[in-house]
């Protein structure tokens, strides 16, 4: 369905002249392949360049090397006339910011309709139907996001991005900006049309939980590269990098049978170390072996 | 989901209206503004039905009547050839509103065109359209139309082309700010993922969140064209007599001060009642949708 292939992307870091004096690498050298109607995850903490990929992949960035292929063609080869927004659509991070104030839901769900010559007189039924499909009243159709709940938001932002049927969904952090609450409803929803559209999920987040319960396939970020990637169980079940052990000893926990589940990371100084810490500690580790 | 998302959708709409209106009505500077302009537009649209010496607008001499203080006859009294002074305010006014929603017509659209494709494109673009703003904010609107109004012909026509040609500058400046900041705003990444063309997103995504600074900025901008267009018929450059004209009757009033005070005072009271009304009604406007960066 979806493959990167050796993606890279530096941004330029310039000074106050606008003199290029230096480069950050956002994305290096990643590769992955994720299979028709799979749930793909993609974990790593802020920074690790996980919405510069999305951002490749929806063609907001433009990468400095490597390929993105969708069912086998680059996402820059257009001679088959299909539109890229037809192939893919993305849900943002923030529901909040991604619906415009001043348009009604209805206009919003519309824009991809009117983007890819959806007959106008159609145009009211499809929004309900699209609105029905994400479990909202048909009525929402008249009211400004203000007017909703974060939920609902994203919700409406999940019906726009299904308006045209692409059949790989891109999730930036869908749940980050909700509360824990509506966030199970939000997962439920997108699992419950994944199987009925049979949609394909690039899920991308820092919420560890959530992908466990969510991904079948997960690979891990670190500062631009994967360093560890299989299948969810795999990769929460027995991490063999460092930085996906301290990725997991991370995670918050209530009883004491959850905290004795955890990997074994050395502390330094009682707390836990940085991934910078951990793998320089490891590094000295071998060097004496 | 409560009570209120399962009222039909009309009924929402109306108390929409009727919530902003609330608020509007809650603002006493707004709503005497909006009163006040109200009461010169209409003043205006009716000149000939409510003035009571209509003929007085023309080249009339009746040198009997000539410099009568204001009576229950002449209301503003009259002036040195005997014509109402009243008749000719409302007439003036008239003049000065086709003045201000001409210039402003043109130079608003105009103005939030480039202030769009500056903001949206950036580049090229934003340099061309933004260097040509600031050299035409660098000539005040009085001394073009000076130079204009010296060089061509005096009169309304020119006046007004002098004008409308520096006025959009505030306006490109304006939409250009706001455009910047919302370009960079999810929903405008969206569209853009979307498929949404560029002049979708720039007239159905970004145009909308600017109404607002546009309906101030107008309704400042409508009592300061007013003006400008006064102090240049003052100076003889404007509107030519016999076309009765605010800022020519206050010039032509002053030769006669101070025993004849009412010849120059009452047009001038007259132009600061416009100026005043428009600048209420965009200060309230702008509490009302609490816009910061107008001005």
């Amino acid at each position: 369905m979806l493959e990167l292939k050796n993606l890279c992307k530096a941004f330029p870091i310039r000074n106050a002249f606008g003199r290029k004096t230096g480069a950050l690498q956002a994305v290096d050298n990643v590769s992955m392949t994720i299979a028709p109607g799979d749930i793909y995850g993609l974990a790593g903490e802020s920074g690790s360049g996980k919405s510069t990929i999305a951002r490749m992949i929806m063609g907001l960035e433009t990468p400095d090397s490597g390929e993105i292929l969708i069912d086998g063609r680059s996402i820059h080869d257009r001679s088959d006339g299909v539109a890229h927004g037809r192939r893919v659509q993305m849900v943002f991070q923030n529901p909040g910011s991604s619906l415009n104030p001043r348009r009604t839901v209805g206009q919003s769900v519309a824009v991809p309709l009117d983007a890819h010559g959806f007959p106008r007189s159609k145009r009211p039924a499809r929004v309900a139907t699209l609105l029905d499909m994400v479990q909202l009243p048909a009525a929402f159709a008249e009211r400004y996001p203000h007017e909703l709940s974060g939920g609902q938001k994203q919700r409406v932002a999940i019906a726009r991005a299904l308006a045209v049927e692409p059949k790989l969904l891109v999730l930036d952090e869908p749940t980050s900006a909700l509360d824990v609450s509506v966030q199970a409803k939000v997962m439920d929803l997108l699992t419950d049309l994944g199987r009925q559209m049979g949609l394909t999920y690039l899920f991308i987040s820092h919420d560890l939980s959530l992908m466990r319960n969510f991904a079948r396939e997960v690979s891990v970020l670190y500062r631009g590269g994967i360093v560890e990637s299989g299948t969810s169980d795999t990769v929460f079940g027995h991490p063999s990098h460092d930085y996906t052990r301290l990725l997991i000893a991370s995670v918050p926990v209530i009883s004491a049978e959850e905290a004795a589940l955890r990997p074994v990371i050395p502390l330094i100084d009682g707390e836990l170390p940085t991934p910078e810490q951990l793998i320089a500690l490891r590094q000295a580790a071998d060097r004496q072996a | 989901m409560t009570q209120m998302s399962l009222a039909p959708p009309e009924a929402r709409r109306l108390s929409n209206a009727y919530q902003n209106w609330y608020r509007f009505s809650r603002n006493p500077t707004a709503v005497i503004g909006a009163a006040i302009v109200v009461v010169c537009i209409l003043a205006a649209l009716l000149a000939p039905f409510i003035t009571p010496y209509p003929e007085h607008v023309g080249a009339v001499v009746n040198f009997r009547a000539r410099h009568q203080p204001p009576s229950l006859t002449f209301w503003f009294g009259t002036d040195n050839v005997g014509r109402d002074i009243f008749t000719r305010t409302i007439y003036g006014m008239r003049i000065s509103l086709l003045l201000a929603f001409v210039v402003l017509g043109t130079a608003v659209p105009i103005g939030t065109i480039l202030g769009l494709l500056a903001g949206y494109f950036g580049g090229w673009t934003e340099a061309i359209i933004m260097r040509i703003t600031d050299i035409a904010l660098a000539l005040p609107p009085l001394v073009m139309a000076l130079a204009v109004a010296a060089v061509l012909s005096p009169d309304l026509v020119n006046s007004l082309l002098a004008i409308a040609a520096l006025w959009w500058t505030w306006h490109t400046r304006l939409i250009y700010a706001i455009t910047k900041q919302i370009r960079t705003q999810e929903f405008i990444e969206a569209a853009e993922t979307l498929g949404a063309s560029k002049f979708h997103i720039l007239f159905r995504e970004i145009l909308p969140n600017c109404v607002s600074a546009i309906a101030v900025k107008t309704s400042l901008d409508c009592g300061f064209v007013i003006l400008v267009g006064a102090s240049l018929s003052f100076l003889g450059l404007g509107i030519q007599p016999p076309t009765p004209d605010l800022g020519t009757m206050v010039a032509q009033g002053a030769g006669f001060l101070p025993d004849f005070w009412w010849e120059s005072v009452l047009p001038g009271l007259a132009i600061l009642f416009v100026a005043l009304g428009f600048n209420l009604l965009g200060d309230g406007l702008r509490d009302l949708f609490d816009v910061q960066e107008v001005r």
